[in-house]
């Protein structure tokens, strides 16, 4: 099984959309694909909504991009994890460490009810 | 091969020097045993004295015949310690195993059979049971499938806590019977996830240690036999029957068929962590899977039978286990097994301490015969990585060695108390004559452990192994029919009683004086000195229908029911309290055995006992009453503890208080709820201050102290 990506970058920052599984094959190359993006300092999103399986070294990769991340000061959000990666990230406990899209469209959805000054104000 | 984040380290031990069977390799390091991830490969380490060659055997994941069978090349043997690198392995998707060949010669003690794949001792995880209860594909040749596993879990600041020993609430619970049954509603029922979600309710009962049964991989179809009424098929429930002693329990993880077990068993223990809780595991040193010269041959009997095995002079197994083989713990290379995997589960998986399933064992000679200064129970207290874990011996094995009371504890070691049990069962159901013994126990047992200190006692009066609590009270006999052994298996010795009507009963009296003996038990437990050990389900009237030894029952017997949560919440409610009763009272926890010496703060002795008069206790045979009075060091804190096991009420005059103290009722068993207990620090003052009527068969617990005061 191979692991396709595409990036994309836009106003808010960098999109990577992977396809395929993460595993200890493809983990290696996706690692180095992200390092340079997250050096790159802006928001980056991972895309996982054709991502059918992480393994257990997929999901180490993924966290070490997410310390290389938090070393750097950059904002990583996984994005479109299926219900079942969610549910293996979930039980192995992988799951907390990561922002996820849910989480941060969650938010969004507090904030749109927040009137924008005090949105703002709790940005800053 | 992926890169490291940061730059990568060139190493010259990272390229080969050899090719075998197509795969590049070079010599490997001796240490660590097990399969580890180094440069560019993999590094394979296994021990065997005897073997004239040995073969690494490589599997692609799932796969029934070997992708490659690599023979070490005599120059990678260390002594008696084959190790390769192979390089080029995608790890995550490999499953390997050995062949050892060597002579074949049982008188001997050598089974060396070239023809089996073996598994990795040291193996840190094993596939062939993936998922619990599904029936395995038996024509494989190889059936528990050693894997490579990567150890970097990031435990972010959590370590063990400490929780000094005699401040431990254990909860004796089973990984999967905690979550399985349907009323759980935990997401992935009977794993480790699930137990995960059921913290809150373990931190809102209060308990700040879990002791697990066995989470070694262990092959739960390996019982042939079937519940003779039902035709269902019978597991190995409790898992006393390790295949792998370094791999946690695929079958018990949601992520097992990923072979993500060691994660999600992490996670778990981190969070168990964050609540404040311990884990401690039940570990089974004394025999194997392997079972006898009848038995499958699975790792350490093709590697090294005559190493790792206690036989006869004839080469047979010694049977001190009661199942088949004995494992050989004080032979020196043994040892170092047993300390490497302890350490493993410290180091690697946070565990703060074990229980040593017939522990007994572990202090006998590779003969059998017990040693006076076994090297493995005192390598173990004063391993420096072992070093603040808690050790607690199952003092006695199935050959007859007991040592309660006895069990060399290099300062270190604790037991499991089989005398406090049978002493307070007996006590509960009435017996005459007890009451003395009750004492001794009740202050944490000083004729066993005067050197050793209060926790070196576990009190308990229920394990896995015997009557549940609800049980003990519901049942004169065991009913084992549905093990399928003619009702011929467990214990015998039960000290129990079933209040007038042997199993369920719509008697309302009855049930009343059950419940009120399950009341006073817990009562008395959590009142006694000594680490008190309660099993899972206890708290509400788990039932096993009478069954005193589930080790195949995976189903309703065995498993914990949701419901009654909320339909015994009175008996939850009481467990909860007296839990937090103990974490209050300081004295109840301590370290020291009472003396019975005057406390300088209070004019009170640190225990006094009394009867239905203060300060005179009978210690006659035919006496049921006895009333303890702790008094607390520094704190000013009075308990005093009323235990009535007659079958009539008794007008107790209770001792005069000193500086203003009066008693205040925090339990009353023979009350009806909500008076049988009391949030602690509201507990209510007597109106009668010198005098209180104990009911029949009942607990009565007051604290003495001043009006407006909450300790």
């Amino acid at each position: 099984m191979t692991l396709n990506v595409k990036e994309r970058r836009n106003k808010t920052g960098i999109v990577l959309v992977a396809t395929g599984e993460i595993n200890s094959e493809t983990s290696g190359s996706l690692l180095q694909t992200l390092l340079p993006l997250v050096r790159e300092g802006r928001p980056l999103r991972i895309d996982l909504t054709a991502v059918t399986y992480v393994s257990s070294a997929g999901l180490r990769t993924l966290l070490v991009v997410y310390r290389e991340a938090q070393h750097a000061g950059v904002a990583v959000t996984l994005y479109g994890v299926s219900e079942e990666v969610r549910f293996v990230m979930s039980a192995t406990g992988f799951l907390d460490f990561f922002s996820t899209g849910e989480a941060e469209a969650a938010a969004a959805k507090t904030a749109a009810k927040t009137p924008a000054k005090t949105a703002a104000k709790a940005a800053r | 091969m992926s890169e490291p984040a940061s730059e990568q380290v060139l190493r010259v031990d990272a390229y080969p020097t050899h090719e075998v069977g197509g795969y590049r390799v070079r010599a490997g390091k001796p240490f660590p045993f097990g399969a580890n991830v180094v440069p560019g490969g993999v590094s394979f380490s296994v021990f065997s004295d005897q073997a004239t060659s040995m073969t690494l055997v490589i599997y692609k994941r799932g796969e029934p015949e070997p992708t490659a069978e690599l023979e070490f090349p005599q120059e990678f043997r260390t002594g008696s310690v084959f190790a390769m690198t192979v390089f080029g392995l995608d790890h995550e998707n490999i499953e390997y195993g050995y062949r050892a060949d060597g002579p074949y010669d049982p008188v001997t003690g050598h089974r060396f059979d070239a023809r089996q794949v073996l598994s990795d001792p040291y193996a840190r995880l094993i596939a062939g049971r993936d998922v619990w209860g599904v029936e395995p594909d038996r024509s494989r040749g190889y059936q528990y499938r050693s894997r490579v596993c990567l150890q970097d879990f990031d435990w972010g600041d959590d370590t063990p806590l400490g929780i000094p020993a005699e401040d431990l609430v254990v909860y004796e619970t089973h990984v999967r019977g905690f979550t399985r049954h349907p009323s759980s509603q935990v997401t992935a029922p009977g794993t480790f996830a699930g137990l995960r979600e059921k913290i809150p309710y373990l931190k809102e009962l209060g308990i700040n240690c879990i002791e697990l049964l066995p989470v070694f991989e262990f092959d739960e179809s390996d019982n042939p036999r079937t519940n003779p009424e039902t035709g269902e098929q019978l597991f190995d429930y409790w898992g006393y029957n390790t295949v792998s002693f370094f791999a946690p329990k695929a079958g018990y993880a949601a992520t097992g068929r990923y072979g993500m077990q060691g994660d999600e068993f992490r996670t778990l223990i981190k969070d168990l962590h964050a609540a404040g809780i311990e884990v401690i595991l039940d570990v089974v040193f004394n025999h194997t899977a392997e079972g006898n010269e009848q038995g499958p041959t699975i790792s350490f009997k093709g590697l090294d039978n005559a190493t790792y095995y206690m036989l006869t002079p004839e080469g047979y197994y010694f049977n001190f286990s009661g199942t088949g083989n004995t494992v050989n713990c004080n032979h020196p290379v043994v040892r170092n097994f047993v300390l490497d995997c302890l350490r493993h589960w410290v180091a690697d998986y946070h565990i703060d301490g074990f229980r040593f399933d017939l522990a007994a064992i572990l202090g006998r000679s590779p003969d059998g015969t017990p040693l006076p200064n076994p090297p493995l129970l005192e390598l173990l207290a004063y391993d420096p990585v072992l070093r603040h874990t808690k050790l607690i011996a199952e003092a006695w094995d199935a050959g007859g060695l007991y040592e309660v009371g006895n069990f060399p504890a290099y300062g270190r070691w604790a037991e499991w108390n089989g005398k406090y049990r049978d002493t307070v069962r007996s006590f509960l159901k009435g017996d005459p004559g007890v009451t003395g013994e009750l004492a001794t126990r009740l202050a944490g047992s000083p004729d066993l452990y005067s050197s050793r200190g209060t926790s070196a006692s576990v009190n308990f009066l229920t394990a896995h192994d015997g009557f549940s609590l609800a049980d003990l009270v519901s049942y004169n006999d065991k009913h084992n029919e549905a093990n399928g052994e003619g009702n011929n298996d467990g214990g015998n010795d039960n000290a129990s009683w079933n209040c007038g009507a042997e199993g369920p009963t719509d008697d309302p009296e009855v049930g009343a004086l059950r419940l009120r003996q399950m009341k006073n038990a817990l009562a008395i437990l959590f009142t006694s000195q000594g680490i008190p050990m309660l099993l899972s389900g206890d708290e509400v009237a788990r039932t096993q229908q009478g069954n005193n030894n589930t080790y195949c029952q995976d189903n309703e017997l065995s498993w914990f029911d949701w419901s009654q949560v909320d339909e015994n919440s009175e008996l939850l409610r009481f467990t909860r309290e007296m839990i937090a009763f103990r974490k209050r009272h300081r004295e109840l926890r301590s370290t020291s055995h009472p003396t019975g010496q005057l406390r300088d703060t209070l004019g009170l002795p640190d225990i006094s006992w009394h009867g239905e008069r203060a300060w005179q206790p009978d210690w006659s045979a035919e006496s049921r009453l006895l009333a303890v009075a702790r008094c607390g060091t520094g704190d000013d804190d009075v308990v005093y503890a009323a235990m009535n096991s007659h079958w009539e009420a008794h007008d107790l005059e209770l001792p005069a208080l000193p500086g203003g103290r009066s008693w205040h009722l925090f339990a009353d068993t023979g009350a009806e709820a909500p008076h049988d207990i009391r949030t602690p620090g509201a507990e209510l003052e007597l109106e009668n201050a010198g005098k209180y009527l104990i009911g029949p068969r009942s607990v009565v617990i007051l604290v003495g102290r001043t009006p407006d005061t909450e300790l």
